[in-house]
């Protein structure tokens, strides 16, 4: 009711997390749907390099492709990739986090601080984290810390931004309900402001984790920080294609991972948000 | 206990300058139940947060025991009229009720008696563990009184708490704000612009004038302390004492000068 009027003008909360109240049936059938065009996209891949409309060199069919990925997975240096990638990840991602979240609650909290940095973020949001890659570069050559820095860059403005939406997003009657039974501004930051918030918090975290990934592939592809960005590099530059497309691959199936596990932390922490309260046993 | 002294409030929106309040005096003694009425919009809201401290005042002052109200004072709760928003949808219900003896600072063992106490005073011993939102309108004010019974206020203001649930919730939402008061013996400043409402809880009922706002009249209710639905307000002093509240307010919406200046002519 009017927890959601409020929400929805505000900026992108917690979104549905496929409980937008379909009947499990329909659900289902979507989920075929979904696999059945996978498995079209692949039986296409399949064929068009066989049959030779496009050069096999250069577009493997599925099944060499795949042959590349099982190839990959026993070989000890993807696993190493593959774990440098995620630490670059998910390290970046974390500091993004705290960094987002305290400075974008200090920042709401205290209004002179809100006008102050306004136009500052304004002008440092916008800046492609690519961009920053002279600059790694520069500071750390090919280490995991030219990645690092990237990640935190682009993953920072997506939390910090759903942050201060949050924050705005606080009811005057909850605040003033809090203050009138004494609550003192710690704790209502704690026990008003922070579960507020928290909604888009997870919103931030949810487009960061993506943005992380991104960012943490380009500084390895680019930079040749150690990751699977590297190897795909390498595979390249080896002429080892197919393997190429297996690398490609994993890192599609890791940003897949990393949506999913995003949206079930989401649903965890927000049973209360409307988004999805549904599931929620009454 | 409670005194209101010559307050005005005015809201400074930018160039739109809103005179909500003009000069209220008045006082609660220890203990009672008064029902201030008047029409919508004549500033209720912002007396209440005036005496709640959550607003500074233009001018006069609000003393509570004595003392002048800054801040939210220790002692006060307030139930809101949107119940919805002032329960916090992240917390269960009893977990909403314990959260200001949290910030009081009372061990665990206290907390958790009260919280069970509280609730069950009002009929909702079953429901703590629910979420607000899992509640009807009337179920949720109910939480939120309870919240406000728990922390064992000296004051109790509730501004129109009852607006927004039906009819038959209202009648018993309405005893059992006597029975609480009875029950406690705390302080309570009802706010409502029902007139009705007023007369049927008030052992004495503050008119306010429409803006800029004024106290029109003080009124005691005579009528016996135990009231019930159906005869108090069958009883020919209640319908007496109502149709004088209705003529003040119909009066004040006209503009008409109150009785001290022009007698019984409408009576
Ligand atoms: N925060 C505010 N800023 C400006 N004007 C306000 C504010 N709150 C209330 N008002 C104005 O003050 C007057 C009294 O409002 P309110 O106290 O809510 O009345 P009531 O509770 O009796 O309906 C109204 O004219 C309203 O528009
Ligand atoms: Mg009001």
């Amino acid at each position: 009711m009017t927890l959601t009027e409020r929400t929805s003008g505000g900026g992108p909360p917690a979104a549905p997390a496929s409980g937008d109240g379909r009947p499990g049936r329909r659900r289902g059938a979507t989920a075929w749907l979904g696999l059945a065009g996978l498995g079209t996209l692949l039986a296409v891949m399949e064929i068009v390099p066989r049959v030779g409309l496009v050069s096999p060199k250069y577009f493997p069919p599925t099944s060499r492709v795949a042959q590349a990925l099982a190839g990959e997975v026993t070989d000890q240096a993807f696993w190493v990739a593959l774990g440098d990638t995620l630490k670059g990840w998910a390290l970046g991602l974390l500091i993004a986090t705290v960094a987002g979240v305290v400075l974008g609650v200090l920042i709401a909290a205290v209004p002179v601080l809100r006008e102050y940095t306004a136009s500052t973020i304004e002008f440092l949001r916008p800046i492609p984290s690519v961009a920053l890659i002279p600059l790694a570069v520069l500071l750390f050559g090919t280490d995991i810390r030219s990645t690092l820095l990237l990640v935190v860059y682009a993953s920072f403005w997506q939390v910090l931004v759903q942050v201060l939406y949050g924050v705005q997003d606080v009811d005057p009657v909850a605040d003033e309900t809090a203050r009138s039974y004494g609550l003192s501004a710690l704790a209502r930051v704690r026990y008003v402001l922070w579960p507020t918030a928290l909604p888009y918090v997870m919103t931030g975290v949810r487009l960061a984790a993506a943005v992380a990934l991104v960012l943490a592939i380009t500084a390895e592809l680019v930079i040749g920080a150690p990751g699977l960005g590297a190897r795909i590099a390498v595979a390249q530059t080896s002429n080892a294609v197919p393997d190429m497309y297996a690398l490609v691959t994993v890192t599609g199936l890791l940003g897949v991972l990393v949506n999913l596990g995003a949206r079930a932390v989401e649903r965890r922490t927000l049973a209360w948000h409307q988004s999805v309260r549904g599931e929620v046993a009454v | 206990m409670l005194d209101v002294r010559g307050l005005q409030k005015v809201y400074n929106g930018g160039a739109r300058q809103v005179e909500a309040i003009r000069d209220l005096t008045f006082t609660l003694s220890a203990g009672e139940l008064v029902c201030l009425v008047g029409p919508s919009g004549c500033g209720k809201t912002t007396l209440l947060k005036c005496i709640g401290g959550l607003l500074t005042p233009t001018s006069g002052e609000v003393l509570l025991q004595g003392r002048r109200v800054t801040g939210p004072p220790p002692g006060m709760a307030v139930v809101f009229q949107e119940y919805g928003r002032s329960l916090f949808p992240w917390l269960r219900v009893g977990e909403n009720v314990e959260l200001p003896l949290r910030q009081k600072g009372l061990p665990k063992a206290r907390r958790r008696e009260l919280v069970t106490e509280a609730l069950a005073a009002v009929g909702l011993a079953d429901a703590e563990s629910a979420y607000p939102w899992q509640l009807s309108g009337g179920m949720q004010q109910r939480v939120a009184i309870a919240r406000a019974v728990a922390f064992e206020p000296e004051v109790l203001l509730m501004d129109e708490p009852f607006a927004a649930v039906d009819a038959q919730t209202r009648a018993d939402l309405e005893d059992l704000v006597r029975a609480l008061w009875h029950k406690l013996g705390v302080t309570i400043l009802f706010v409502t612009h029902d007139i009705d409402e007023a007369v049927y809880l008030g052992q004495r009922v503050l008119i306010l004038s429409s803006s800029p706002t004024v106290v029109r009249e003080e009124l005691t209710i005579d009528l016996p302390d135990t009231r019930d639905q159906l005869h108090t307000r069958g009883d020919p002093r209640f319908t007496a004492l109502r149709t004088h509240v209705q003529e003040q307010i119909q009066a004040a919406k006209r503009g008409l000068p109150s009785p001290s200046t022009a007698g019984d002519e409408e009576a």
